[in-house]
């Protein structure tokens, strides 16, 4: 009696216990590893049917590439790198299953339809989860996924949720589900009005949807919804086009400030301007390789120690370029183009050399990337922080000119050279300096474009046009010039973007500076008194 | 494919290049003058300086290693291969002269070169005219057949139909953006593909065509131009013939704002691995790109050339690309045609390359059809976290390069056939003349 008692609980405890769900979850785990994309599927379907939570990590992991198949014997197992091999643990009970060669294990391959599927169903598997920051991306999976066998757990979820903007998410899952599927109109048109509220691409994606194949009722709503949406996306629209042009204008300015000291200030036509920009991008990757090497660790940092490195050896090599070349050609602007451009040429083929042809590799620190909605606009952080970083260079050099004793012997070099001399100024060593500055600058301006371009030799010519039209435009020796056209010119350009297209845009600018260097040959600021003559 | 002079606005650059060029003058060729009757010349025209050289130097390369190992299996008809390298410097005009200097000075057998659709358009007359032979490596949009080229990269019909079939059928794709670079292989391969998708019952409000200039950097508006596009209710894709410089931020632009591929997907014809290896591919999994090889692909053929490539460079991180592969199979082709002919002679060889078929790295055989192009099996592929692809599709069989697409007013009457009696490379089967429009 005694013993079949015993046996009746080790019955019972075997099929409550966890172990028992991991028994019968695993001939269904063994099934996403089975090969064909389809077969994947179907044992996806069939964890995701069981609402077992305990299947999440597994379906996480897959989604992270780390579920792979043990060639041995066909178990589906998580493998991450460790050493030159992987580690292996279970996918549903996480105990360690020991280390396998590289060649022992194969990923199991996912596609876009498979990862859709996996959001998908992460999405209605998490929906009760402890954590708020969950269960809002999982509300927002479903609501991309329009999944209805999701209805029934946003149903319950919604009932729990006290959560307001998660509640609000899950609103907005529900109604998703409900338009796309198959529903009473009344429960439609209500969610089509909580569509409405939400007011985005999304929304109006959904809204596009029904207003195609619903009843004439549903329909109706839509339409009226769509049209509201529309006319706030356009209002957002055209705030978010003034961020594009504020935005490029910034990368603008910050390409052409350093021109703005080597051809505003000194005068010299330095076709080798986008060199140094490119000098700084590649100090940049040197920088980051360091860090990979050394302090992966704390690889978010690596922008902010390239910032004086770029600064450094951009300057170096300016006041090389000064000493050695354009010291000797002052007062010669055909003859200071011609050795520029040679310059530009000798100085993109020796990166050639030493790094090769192909693009490299710049990161982005987390800090960098990713955007962030902003009412209905789109913000990305690195386009963000360049502008900010733009502007404090800008800042840090108007303070440099004016407030400082470098400042002043550049101003006094500039204004009267001779009569600076005779004060004692070393003008040879100003006019190496200042070169320097500007070229440290160009390198600066290489480290925030290393986050958004190719970091390749030709990177500097995309930009040298662009640089010498800001501080023309602008007025040559003005740095306020530089700044008014820099934001000027990426304003224009990005107005005229959406109407003309990118290609005739370009052209349309260039045709503008064209004219209105014609009316005003000094450009927009132009400065007055001796300097002029000079 | 053809990059036309990088911005219109610096011809005057480009003069002042030229003579500013006296003083920077860059290493050109290095062609020894070794005695003519015990080796057979082979010329390699790839830019190694100037904006392409960050695609073609590769391709030097990759020939280079190519006529090493042919070498170390005794050469060709008992003689050794000896290449002959020069640097047309990206600049147009310049590979015709290069072109020039090879087959009239160097006395080579053959040319393998050109990357651009206007570098290839320039050097053309120049074979022709001189009765050379040119393997051209690289997909390009079709609407040319010369006696004197053969062309082993794709037509439009060996890559991007296939690429827009696969996003119709297995990601259900009703909404198109057709975004590229503004020149001659992007607004021919977008009109193909606008006029294949219009055939389909694609309306034409559900196809946006956009292009940018070359080096475009500043793609905010244009993604969420595509964004807004893709939020009509229809599953939108990309396909983007964008050219090298200007993909990296394109992909930036995407990764940032968050377009997904599994929400949009994107797919392109330009980008390979060399492409990839400059950029961060975490954000980017799972967008897709069309080609007839990949690095990932898993045959014996295909990791014994990556193996012997990491080694001639003597860098086990370099990655192979498409093409790499047609020079492969190009070269396989030449060598093999010339044994069959006996002789290095111009007419021979063109006559016996038709029909020569050689393996390729994906595990079957390319031969070389009448109309001077290959069969090839399409591959569509997804970006990988590694910055390699991963085959998703394979068509069943091999695929015929067409020249003349049948989806253009102009060209879908015509055929070439090289072989005799015909011998034509433009034939109007409705006219049934020699000579219809096109080249």
């Amino acid at each position: 009696m005694h013993r079949a008692f015993c046996w009746l609980l080790a019955a019972f405890l075997a099929l409550a216990a966890p172990a028992s769900f991991a028994a019968d979850l695993a001939p269904l785990v063994r099934g996403l590893g089975a090969g064909s994309y389809a077969e994947t599927e179907k044992a996806i379907a069939g964890l995701a049917e069981t609402g077992d939570p305990a299947v999440v990590p597994v379906i996480e992991a897959l989604q992270a590439g780390d579920l792979h198949v043990r060639k041995a014997d066909g178990a589906v197992v998580v493998a991450k790198r460790a050493g030159n091999g992987y580690a292996l643990t279970d996918p549903l009970t996480g105990a360690a299953l020991g280390e396998a060669d590289r060649n022992a294990v194969e990923k199991i391959r996912i596609n876009n339809a498979l990862r859709r599927t996996i959001s998908a169903t992460l999405g209605a598997l998490t929906l009760m989860s402890p954590d708020a920051g969950t269960r809002r991306q999982a509300a927002e999976a479903v609501f991309k996924s329009r999944d209805a066998n999701a209805l029934d757990a946003l149903n319950t979820a919604l009932a729990k949720e006290t959560d307001e903007r998660v509640r609000r998410a899950m609103t907005q899952a529900r109604a998703s589900v409900l338009l796309a599927g198959e529903a009473p109109d009344a429960d439609k048109i209500a969610a089509v009005a909580v569509l409405q509220e939400r007011g985005d691409q999304d929304a109006r994606a959904l809204l596009n949807g029904a207003a195609n194949t619903g009843s004439d009722a549903v329909k109706d709503a839509a339409m009226k919804a769509i049209a509201s949406v529309e006319q706030r996306l356009a209002l957002w629209g055209a705030a978010q086009n003034l961020w594009y042009g504020l935005s490029l204008g910034s990368v603008l300015l910050l390409a052409a400030i350093g021109l703005a000291v080597t051809f505003g200030v000194m005068g010299v036509i330095n076709m080798a301007h986008g060199e140094m920009v490119m000098i700084g991008a590649y100090a940049t990757f040197l920088v980051q390789e360091a860090f990979r090497q050394w302090a992966p660790g704390l690889f978010d940092f690596s922008i902010l120690v390239a910032l004086p490195v770029a600064f450094l050896v951009s300057g170096a090599v300016g006041v090389a370029i000064e000493r050695s070349v354009i010291r000797w050609l002052y007062g010669r602007p055909l003859e200071t183009l011609l050795a520029t451009w040679g310059l530009s040429l000798a100085l993109q083929q020796a990166v050639r050399s030493i790094f090769g042809p192909t693009n490299r590799e710049v990161g982005a620190p987390s800090w960098m990337s990713g955007a962030f909605e902003l009412g209905g606009l789109t913000i990305t952080y690195g386009r963000l922080w360049i502008v900010v970083f733009a502007f404090l260079v800008f800042g840090a050099l108007l303070v440099a000119l004016r407030k400082t004793w470098f400042g002043l012997s550049i101003r006094a070099v500039t204004q009267n050279r001779s009569m600076a001399n005779a004060m004692g100024i070393r003008t040879a060593r100003v006019d190496a300096l200042t070169f320097g500055l500007g070229s440290g600058i160009a390198g600066l301006a290489g480290v925030a474009l290393s986050q958004i371009d190719n970091v390749s030799p030709n990177l500097g010519q995309g930009y040298i046009i662009d640089s010498f039209m800001v501080v023309v435009f602008g007025g040559v020796g003005n740095l306020w010039g530089t700044l008014v056209g820099a934001l000027a010119l990426g304003g224009v350009n990005k107005f005229l973007e959406p109407y003309a297209g990118a290609v005739l845009g370009k052209i349309l600018v260039l045709i503008f500076i064209i004219l209105f260097i014609q009316r005003r040959p000094r450009g927009l600021f132009a400065l007055k008194g001796r300097a002029v003559e000079a | 494919m053809l990059k036309t002079g990088f911005q219109s606005g610096f011809k005057t650059g480009r003069t002042l290049a030229a003579a500013a060029g006296l003083a920077v003058t860059f290493a050109v060729g290095f062609a020894a003058p070794a005695s003519a009757q015990d080796t057979i010349k082979v010329g390699i025209l790839h830019s190694l300086s100037g904006t392409m050289a960050i695609s073609e130097t590769t391709l030097k390369d990759v020939m280079l290693m190519l006529i090493e190992e042919q070498n170390k299996k005794g050469g060709v008809l008992g003689k050794k291969l000896e290449p002959v390298v020069v640097d047309p410097a990206s600049n147009w005009p310049l590979f015709a002269e290069k072109a020039r200097e090879l087959v009239s000075k160097d006395k080579v057998a053959a040319v393998f070169g050109c990357w651009t659709s206007v570098s290839r358009k320039s050097v053309l007359p120049v074979f022709e005219e001189l009765n050379s032979v040119l393997f051209y490596p690289v997909q390009y949009e079709g609407e040319e057949s010369s006696r004197n080229v053969f062309y082993t990269g794709a037509a439009p019909n060996q890559q991007a139909i296939p690429a827009v079939d696969y996003l119709a059928e297995k990601e259900g794709v009703q909404r198109w953006v057709l975004a590229g670079t503004d020149y001659v292989y992007p607004r021919t391969t977008n009109k193909i593909l606008e006029t294949y998708l219009k055939s389909k019952g694609v309306k034409s409000e559900d196809i946006m065509i956009n292009y940018t200039p070359f080096g475009h950097a500043d793609w905010q508006n244009i993604v969420a131009d595509i964004k807004k596009f893709g939020s009509a209710g229809k599953k939108t894709a990309v396909v983007s013939t964008i050219n090298g410089d200007a993909n990296v931020p394109f992909y930036k632009e995407l990764g940032n704002q968050g377009v997904k591929a599994q929400d949009i997907p994107v797919v392109a014809f330009s980008v390979g691995e060399e492409e990839l290896a400059g950029i961060d591919t975490k954000p980017l999994v799972g967008h897709l790109a069309a080609w007839n090889y990949f690095m990932s692909v898993d045959t014996p053929e295909n990791s014994d050339f990556i193996k012997k490539w990491q080694a001639f460079t003597k860098n086990d991180k370099r990655v192979t690309n498409d093409p790499m592969e047609a020079h492969y199979i190009g070269f396989n082709m030449w060598v093999k045609a010339v044994e069959k002919a006996g002789t290095t002679d111009s007419n021979a060889v063109i006559d016996s390359l038709v029909g020569v078929a050689v393996p390729n790295l994906t595990g079957g055989y390319s031969a070389m059809l009448p109309n001077h192009h290959i069969t090839k099996p399409v591959l569509i592929g997804e970006v990988q976290e590694n910055g390699q692809f991963e085959t998703v599709s394979k068509t069943p069989g091999l695929v015929a390069g067409d020249e003349w697409s049948d989806f253009l007013p102009d060209s879908k009457d015509l055929i070439s056939d090289w072989r005799a009696p015909m011998s034509c490379g433009n034939f109007n089967v409705k006219t049934g003349k020699c000579g219809g429009k096109g080249s």
